[in-house]
């Protein structure tokens, strides 16, 4: 971290974190508006955060500060002077930089090409013997390890996200804008980054502006907070003064419950779980690129019971969910649901009561451009009472789609509450919950889950663990695979440790050794641990 | 004594097939490049084979006009442009599909060139000369096998030149980030749409050129039967070459050999399966494209942006 500071020191020693004001910025998306004269006050080399629930408009109002969307009114002020921030170049000519919710790395592109390229100012011909040295040099004085000739789509989420924080600090920015830079680390991940961008605005070096929705983040490294509620200022004030319990009842308006231990103590080992309704036996299925992901994996699940799925991302979970969502082909092994051979068809999920939350929701559970409503009808459209009538011909009833999709949207509160609304267009943590709803509303038997509230606010989290509990104690198998160990010991009554395509480890949820774990998901099965 | 014949007519087999890759790899090499250049930055033309058809043509009535056939190769690389600007900016306007506007420009570009060439049918233009490769040998046989082009040598220059940008220029930097992640671009403040329709202009223009080659070289005349779909099949030779440059060269040399099979065959004597034999570039077609796809991997190479390896 010295390293660090002392390179961006020397590089330009009349250099400050930035101060930056937003003064009554307004931007609409058709007839929503988004922000509605939204405000807010960043003091130069502080940790600023910004809270809101899902769809508050957070990631709006960080677009327009780095003229990703120009806003429709308002105007933005660095070091006291207005300035017009219509480009994202605008913005990098003022370093204020950004670190959006969604990767902006060109996957097909090599992580020195993806450095350089964010430079903006490349010379016509590039010499890549002195870059690279240049680079190399760059990325020895960071704690963060990356190959500079790795190819991006080869990485692993954490990585990409190292990359992203690397872009912005080897551009040597004065405003550095995360929207929920850690919801793909592991805590230890997230410590590490996020200690060190707090170390540098301590130094006065960089002001630091994260969104984020984990509370424990906020208190360890926030100096001040500002909240937004449904595109309004709710409030805003330092870190010391205000209270987990006011920061959340600014983002909901209302008094809430926070939960800051977990809520459920550790299952009761003795407790009965009913017959197996998932089987997995020596699965193998390979990744993208031909190389096998998942190795003769055996695993099993039980009704009434949650089995957690823990593991670094890359160690075959992604495969292993697509395998048992159909989504692509084992290449040996058998699965079987109910004792019955399952190949993932619709029949099969149907009879079986199989539902799913995958990752990437807007990408494996949705058809991005088709309405909300629509979106929720998928699994059911094409039978009664959502079709039929004349004939038998089976027309899509639209009114009972319509009219489903509102109930359903009251009861997961998703917004807006439109139910004709592309659901592409939806914040993040509202696609999720419209995904879940439809998930989670039918007889569900088996539900396969993975990393089921990634980017969710904190009631939205509440609402979905609950959700989960229930399933089980109303007698649903749980497959959860999650990259978040807290979540896991929370809600498993068994966690399988996943390495290398591997189950590497089991544990009943009463006997967890969290180091045990640890170990075995770094993939250092006993011996030699060595760090 | 019958082994030094086959032999013989082995090696004259084998000198055919060089000459007539050679000779007849050039548009496809140049179509292929512009191809390359226009989906490594995230959009396909399929109007090329328009674009090759009223490069022909224009290349032709110039160097009619002016007397120069030089003038010509720049008039066709005009006419390409001119597709090439109207192919990318018909696409960056909202909605509109790629793969459809290049349909409706090839259909375009063939039209507008039957219609605007039904004079130059008759009178012969002056010609691109050839350059003598062969001269150092006195048998016939080698010295027509290496009479090529001056197209050709600055067609494979122009490969490796665009291997080389494609890594280590900003250009081409710029270019394959707006192909891999138009997103990400727009973040980092690259202009996503005057690059897309700057590429497709460059690839136009390389079409046009391959076009004048037809007309002005090889064969050597305007007709409407010219162009025998070179400008459709270098797309899919593009695929084949993964988006690389330098292999989009073998390809096309590759592909020039295999349209050479019949004719070498007929001049060996060999005339059974003429027709068959003329199809070998569209079989290796079909059987590259089958060959280098995978069940269940997503193209490895292919530009993010194109609108068939998106998911
Ligand atoms: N491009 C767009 N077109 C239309 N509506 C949009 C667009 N981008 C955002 N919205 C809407 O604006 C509102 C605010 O979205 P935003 O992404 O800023 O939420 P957020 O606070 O970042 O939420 P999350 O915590 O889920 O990321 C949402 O209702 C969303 O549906
Ligand atoms: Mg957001």
């Amino acid at each position: 971290m010295d390293a660090l500071t002392h390179t961006l020191l020397a590089a330009d020693v009349q250099d400050r974190g930035a101060a930056v004001e937003a003064y009554r910025v307004t931007k609409r998306f058709g007839a929503l508006t988004a922000l509605d004269e939204v405000s807010l006050k960043v003091e130069a080399g502080s940790f600023h955060c910004l809270l809101g629930e899902n769809g508050a408009g957070k990631s709006t109002l960080v677009k327009c500060l780095v003229g990703y969307h120009p806003p429709e009114e308002g105007s933005f002020l660095v070091d006291g002077r207005e300035q017009a921030i219509r480009s994202p170049r605008d913005a990098q000519r003022l370093r204020i930089g950004m670190v959006y919710q969604h990767f902006t790395l060109a996957p097909g592109m090599t992580v020195a090409e993806n450095l350089l390229l964010a430079r903006g100012d490349l010379p016509l011909r590039i010499d890549w013997r002195r870059e690279k040295a240049a680079l190399a040099a760059f990325l020895a004085s960071t704690p963060f390890r990356l190959d500079l000739n790795a190819r991006v789509a080869d990485l692993a989420a954490g990585e990409k996200q190292k990359l992203e924080i690397l872009k912005q600090l080897y551009l040597g920015q004065r405003l550095l804008i995360l929207d929920e830079p850690t919801s793909v680390l592991t805590p230890a991940e997230a410590d590490e980054v996020l200690g060190l961008l707090h170390g540098m605005t301590r130094d006065g070096r960089l002001t630091v502006m994260m969104i984020t929705h984990k509370f424990r983040e906020v208190s360890a490294y926030g100096d001040s907070v500002t909240v937004l509620r449904r595109g309004k200022l709710a409030g805003s004030g330092k870190v010391g003064e205000l209270t987990t319990q006011d920061m959340a009842e600014m983002m909901v308006g209302s008094a809430v419950f926070v939960a800051t231990a977990p809520r459920r103590r550790a299952a009761d080992p003795e407790r009965k779980t009913g017959e197996i309704r998932l089987a997995v036996d020596r699965l193998c299925a390979d990744n993208d690129r031909g190389m096998p992901a998942v190795r003769e994996l055996d695993l099993v699940v039980r009704a009434g019971e949650i089995v957690g799925i823990a593991g670094v991302a890359g160690n075959g979970q992604k495969e292993l969910i697509e395998v048992l969502l159909g989504q692509r082909s084992a290449r040996g092994g058998a699965l079987r649901v109910d004792g019955e051979t399952y190949g993932a068809t619709r029949a099969e999920l149907r009879r079986h009561g199989v539902f799913s939350l995958p990752e990437e929701p807007l990408r494996n559970a949705c058809v991005p451009t088709m309405s909300v409503a629509e979106n929720m009808g998928l699994r059911d459209f094409d039978i009664a009472p959502f079709s039929g009538g004349w004939l038998s011909l089976r027309f899509l009833r639209r009114g009972a789609l319509t009219r489903r999709a509102k109930e359903w949207i009251e009861a997961f509160g998703v917004r807006p509450p439109d139910p004709s609304a592309a659901i592409e267009n939806l914040s993040g943590g509202n696609v999720q919950r419209a995904v879940l709803a439809r998930e989670l509303s039918g007889a569900v038997r088996l539900l396969i889950v993975a990393n089921p509230v990634f980017g969710l606010d904190f009631a939205a989290t509440e609402a979905i663990h609950r959700r989960l509990d229930q399933a089980r104690n109303d007698g649903a198998a749980i497959l959860l695979v999650s990259e978040d160990l807290d979540e896991l010991l929370e809600l498993s009554d068994r966690i399988l440790v996943m390495s290398e395509g591997r189950i590497a480890h089991q544990v009943l949820a009463g006997y967890v050794d969290v180091a045990e774990i640890g170990r075995h998901m770094a993939g250092g099965a006993g011996h030699g641990t060595g760090h | 004594m019958s082994e030094t014949t086959d032999g013989l007519a082995f090696g004259s087999l084998a000198l055919a097939l060089l000459g007539g890759a050679l000779r007849v790899s050039t548009p496809f090499l140049f179509v292929s490049l512009g191809e390359c250049i226009t989906e490594k930055s995230g959009r396909i033309n399929l109007g090329l084979e328009g674009t090759l058809v009223l490069g022909a043509m224009g290349g032709y009535g110039v160097s009619l006009l002016t007397g120069s056939p030089w003038l010509g190769v720049l008039a066709a690389g005009l006419c390409g442009v001119l597709m090439g600007l109207l192919h990318g900016g018909l696409c960056s306007l909202p909605k509109v599909n790629d793969i459809a506007v290049g349909i409706a420009l090839m259909l375009f570009g063939t039209g507008l060139a039957f219609f605007l060439g039904k004079p130059l049918i008759q009178p012969q233009a002056p010609m691109l000369p050839s350059v003598e490769l062969g001269a150092w040998s006195d048998d016939e046989q080698i010295r027509s096998a290496l009479r090529i082009n001056v197209l050709l040598p600055v067609g494979l220059a122009l490969a490796g030149l665009l291997h080389w940008a494609f890594r280590a220029s900003r250009w081409g930097l710029a270019l394959r980030l707006v192909g891999d992640n138009a997103a990400a671009a727009r973040a980092l403040g690259y202009p996503v749409v005057p690059i897309r329709i700057g590429a497709t202009a460059a690839g136009g223009f390389l079409a046009g050129v391959g076009g004048a080659f037809l007309s002005l070289y090889y064969p050597g005349s305007w007709n409407e039967g010219l162009s025998s779909g070179q400008g459709l099949m270098a797309v899919a030779l593009v695929i084949f070459a993964r988006w690389n440059p330098l292999r989009c060269a073998l390809a096309a040399l590759l592909f020039g050999a295999a349209g050479a099979l019949g004719p070498a065959l007929q001049s060996q004597g060999i005339t059974a399966g003429y027709y068959l034999f003329n199809a070998a570039p569209y079989v290796l077609t079909l059987a590259l494209m089958a060959a280098s796809w995978t069940p269940g991997q997503t193209l490895a190479g292919a530009p993010g942006e194109l609108s068939f390896t998106q998911r």
